[in-house]
């Protein structure tokens, strides 16, 4: 009685310890306060199982070093520098329980449950943020170099497809542009390739391209004998958005100075409010005290001059007029755009620029109802699957059976108290090996079974078949699990997110078998047995 | 009390030319479908764009085809998945153009040829998955690496708990069950995904598992029964595990089963393939394994190649198959006695 005892306790504190594993607790998720735009902690009480992207839905993203624009001599460097960024920029996403994790050397996972809009998490994570204020180009150095860009691309032999206007650099809608553009596939290469493509902007260095030239007119710009003509000094920039003019889409191309006045890396606030005046979104920042100074100093320099606002290579707005001196304050319109961009601009400025630019490899959006459509399906197979097993074993075994069923719930709660106690996360593939297991867990009970009735049939008194069968089914047991837990083992290795997750619940719940199969059993028999001590045969 | 195929005295090992020209027919077909058709590999492997969409109300799915092939989606694929409101639109990535911009093209043109065909708002993207082609390069090889690995692992640990002969035809026999289940996979027309992968290595534990409980026995049986040849411990051993073998794959069929036909159309190609597998992973341990053992212990002798000799190319004429006796014979052996049980 005193050994069955001692297993009684174990099994326990085992049990014990599951619950309190399962027991739900408090976690802290930040989430965006609708009202303010502020981030703001809640407690929430919940089952510590993580859930996999796949049963509760969410953005998936794998990122590596944009490489394509030169190689990067040390990516591992740059992906730990740009981990520390986006992991800032994503716990002001407004994301319950973000993941930002480094895989392997090179690569950076970022998963927001919960989201369901990868442009804007694309946007967030993925933006380089380099803040940079350039003055146009006031002396129209590269309007002045257009005849001769459009001579190095007919030398080339460049034709211009439909250009929009005969003549060079046109004032916009000086003309019938649809008759001109005829007029211009007719008489084919007469006018400057690039300079009919272009027209005359507002400001010094402004020039518009309509929309649908743009790919055309980025082509052409960005060819290496074309850079090669631009003038010294000079680079040119695209507009962030399309504006309209009248009924035609246009996009705004700057030539702008090369050298920055003033770059990001000076900001040290940044946030975004509703402009009282206009009702438009603006972000507003605070420079260093070493950036303000420099700042008011070219910016005393250039009063008068148009000042790009460039963000990504991208101009914002509309380069606005230097008014007057300026210092440690500044502020970026985005016009109409919604607050919510503005408040991510103003994130990501204030989190800081990428080490590097970031490349998305792999990205998966899961619904969040189609998650909880797999959990609720997978449940429903788990239940259908072990109401099987318990009737197969009952009705095979009847006692001895239904004390394997009992065991069987045993495994349950230590396989889900695996699963919470060491944070690893219940995926649908894991949903599957966990019903999976479920069969393959009463494997071992099978087996010491069969063992039984074998030293039953050979004539051994019940207690001494019962030992003996324990025992000789071991080496079976254990050969058998190892060699499983070795392949789940390797799945873990060489999988990813979901896939990992079932080899983790695998391994769990042979364990968990291990120990429910082998000693609860055992412990049950044997509280069986001595409470029975007159029995003749054996119910199994 | 109930017990199937108790003291069962089948002579398995007899058959095992049948059972070589059964798999290896089935293999054949499995060969042909997979020369002709190849596998279908999952935007997982190959890259590409994937969207689940769940429409509102029916719509004929020729109409969303049509709308799909008018709006620059030629090539993609579409497919109900589970209901027939349910569809998955996949399209595998072409050049080796930069995969976030490739996939947000396709999710665009996706959208629109949804809201030509089906009206805007009257549907729900569930899903929306987008793989670079190097990711999709690294997880082949990573698959392959995987299951190379696992055979390697095994033979391993079987050579050190039993013996390199038993390893080895362990691991042949799972190599069987692995080229049988990518046979089933293409005739099945099967998607192999991560997942799937993850069944086909599934499938190598539950095997080599059934292989290793039948090979305990032999083991076992070898020290008991010292005047029997490898062959009559083979069929033995088959025969005293066959209730057990009854019972787990009963158990994990049910499982199995349950999982094919409840946990959903995600699930679904994983719990079909599980579930050839626990056929192919039985059939394999009793025909495959247990045979090459045999030819193994016949080309290598090993200490325990008793007679095995004698059946690689013919069979004896009366084979001494019976149930063991009740207690086993104290058979004079040159090496040291077992421990009395």
């Amino acid at each position: 009685m005193g050994k069955i005892r001692q297993r009684l306790y174990v099994i326990g504190v085992l049990i014990l310890l599951s619950i309190i594993a399962l027991v739900p607790r408090n976690t802290t998720q930040r989430i965006r306060d609708a009202a303010t735009g502020t981030m703001k902690d809640t407690i929430v009480r919940r089952v510590p199982i993580n859930l996999g992207l796949d049963l509760q839905g969410g953005i998936h993203l794998a990122l590596e070093v944009d490489q394509s624009k030169g190689p990067i001599p040390d990516c591992a460097d740059a992906i730990q520098r740009a981990e520390r960024v986006v992991r800032t920029r994503v716990n002001e996403f407004g994301t319950k329980e973000p993941v930002v994790q480094i895989q392997g050397r090179c690569r950076l996972i970022v998963e927001l449950p919960g989201e369901s809009d990868p442009a804007r998490a694309r946007g967030v994570i993925q933006r380089t943020a380099f803040l940079e204020f350039r003055i146009t180009d006031m002396k129209s150095l590269f309007k002045d170099a257009l005849p001769q860009i459009d001579g190095v691309l007919r030398k080339a032999g460049v034709k211009s497809r439909g250009a929009a206007a005969p003549s060079a650099v046109t004032q916009l809608f000086g003309g019938d542009t649809t008759k001109a553009a005829r007029d211009s596939v007719a008489e084919a290469n007469t006018p400057g390739v690039l300079s009919s493509l272009l027209f005359q902007g507002q400001l010094p260095g402004e020039f518009l391209v309509p929309e649908e030239q743009w790919p055309l007119v980025d082509s052409l710009v960005n060819r290496p004998d074309v850079k090669a003509a631009i003038p010294r000094g000079i680079e040119l920039r695209w507009g962030a958005q399309s504006a309209s003019r009248g009924a035609r889409a246009y996009r705004a191309l700057y030539a702008v100075e090369s050298r920055p006045i003033i770059t990001g890396e000076e900001l040290v606030k940044a946030s975004a409010r509703r402009d009282p005046v206009t009702n438009g979104s603006v972000v507003t920042f605070q420079l260093s005290r070493r950036g303000a100074r420099k700042f008011s100093d070219e910016t005393a320099r250039h009063i008068r001059d148009y000042m790009a606002i460039i963000l990504d290579g991208r101009v914002q707005g509309q380069p606005p007029v230097i008014q007057s001196q300026i210092g440690a304050n500044g502020q970026i319109e985005l016009g109409s755009k919604p607050l919510q961009e503005a408040s991510d601009l103003a994130l990501v400025l204030r989190a800081g620029a990428l080490p590097a630019p970031l490349t998305i490899i792999e990205e998966r959006t899961i619904g969040p109802s189609l998650g909880a459509d797999s959990i609720k399906d997978g449940v429903r197979a788990g239940v259908v699957g072990v109401l099987f097993v318990i009737v197969i074993m009952i009705g095979y075994y009847r006692m001895a059976g239904a004390l394997a069923v009992a065991a069987l719930t045993l495994y349950c709660l230590f396989t889900l108290a695996g699963l919470a106690a060491f944070g690893f996360t219940l995926t649908l593939p894991g949903l599957a090996g966990f019903v999976l297991s479920i069969g393959i867990a009463v494997d071992a009970n099978v087996l010491i079974f069969e063992r039984i009735r074998e030293e039953l049939v050979h004539g051994k008194s019940l207690r001494l078949a019962v030992d003996d069968g324990f025992l000789h089914a071991m080496n079976a047991i254990v050969d058998s699990n190892v060699s499983t837990a070795l392949t789940a083992l390797i799945l873990y290795a060489v999988g990813t997110g979901p896939v990992q997750g079932f080899a983790i619940t695998l391994i769990i719940g042979i364990a968990a078998s291990m120990i429910s199969a082998i000693f609860v059993v055992k412990t049950l028999f044997l509280i069986w047995l001595y409470r029975r001590p007159d029995m003749v045969t054996l119910s199994i | 009390m109930i017990r199937f195929f108790a003291n069962a005295s089948y002579d398995f090992i007899k058959w095992r030319r049948w059972a070589f020209s059964l798999t290896g027919a089935i293999m054949l077909v499995g060969l042909a479908f997979l020369v002709t058709r190849g596998l279908n590999y999952s935007i997982e492997f190959t890259g590409g764009t994937l969207v689940q969409v769940e429409l509102h109300k029916k719509v004929a799915t020729g109409d969303i085809r049509a709308a799909l092939d008018n709006g620059d989606l030629k090539g993609a694929d579409i497919q109900t998945f589970g209901s027939d409101t349910s569809y998955v639109i996949r399209a595998r990535l072409t050049a080796t153009t930069a995969a976030t911009q490739e996939a947000d093209a396709v999710t665009a043109a996706v959208g629109r040829a949804l809201d030509r065909s089906v009206g805007a708002g009257q549907y729900t993207i569930l899903r929306h998955e987008a793989v670079g082609p190097k990711v999709g390069h690294e997880l082949q090889a990573k698959a392959l690496m995987a299951i190379l690995l696992s055979f390697v692992v095994t033979l391993i640990y079987l050579a050190v708990r039993f013996e390199w002969r038993f390893g080895l035809a362990a691991v042949v026999a799972t190599a069987h069950d692995v080229v049988a289940t990518i046979a089933f996979i293409s005739v099945m027309h099967l998607e192999v995904s991560l997942i799937v992968v993850g069944a086909v290595l599934t499938v190598v534990g539950y095997s080599l598992n059934d292989t290793i409980i039948i090979f305990d026995r032999v083991r076992e049986n070898l020290r008991k029964y010292r005047r029997q040849n490898l062959y009559e411990i083979l069929n033995l051993s088959i025969n005293e595990t066959l209730p057990r073998s009854v019972l787990t794959h009963g158990t994990t069929i049910a499982t199995t089963l349950s999982l094919l036909l409840l946990a959903g159309e995600v699930i679904r190609p994983f719990a079909w393939v599980m579930s050839f597998g626990i056929f192919t992973g039985t059939f394999s341990s009793i025909y495959i394994a247990a045979p090459v053992l045999l030819w193994i212990e016949k080309r290598w002798p090993g200490e325990d190649a008793r007679g095995a000799r004698t059946f690689g190319s013919r069979v004896p004429a009366t084979p001494s198959v019976s149930a063991p006796p009740a207690t086993p014979p104290s058979a004079p052996s040159p090496r040291a006695p077992q421990p009395a049980r």
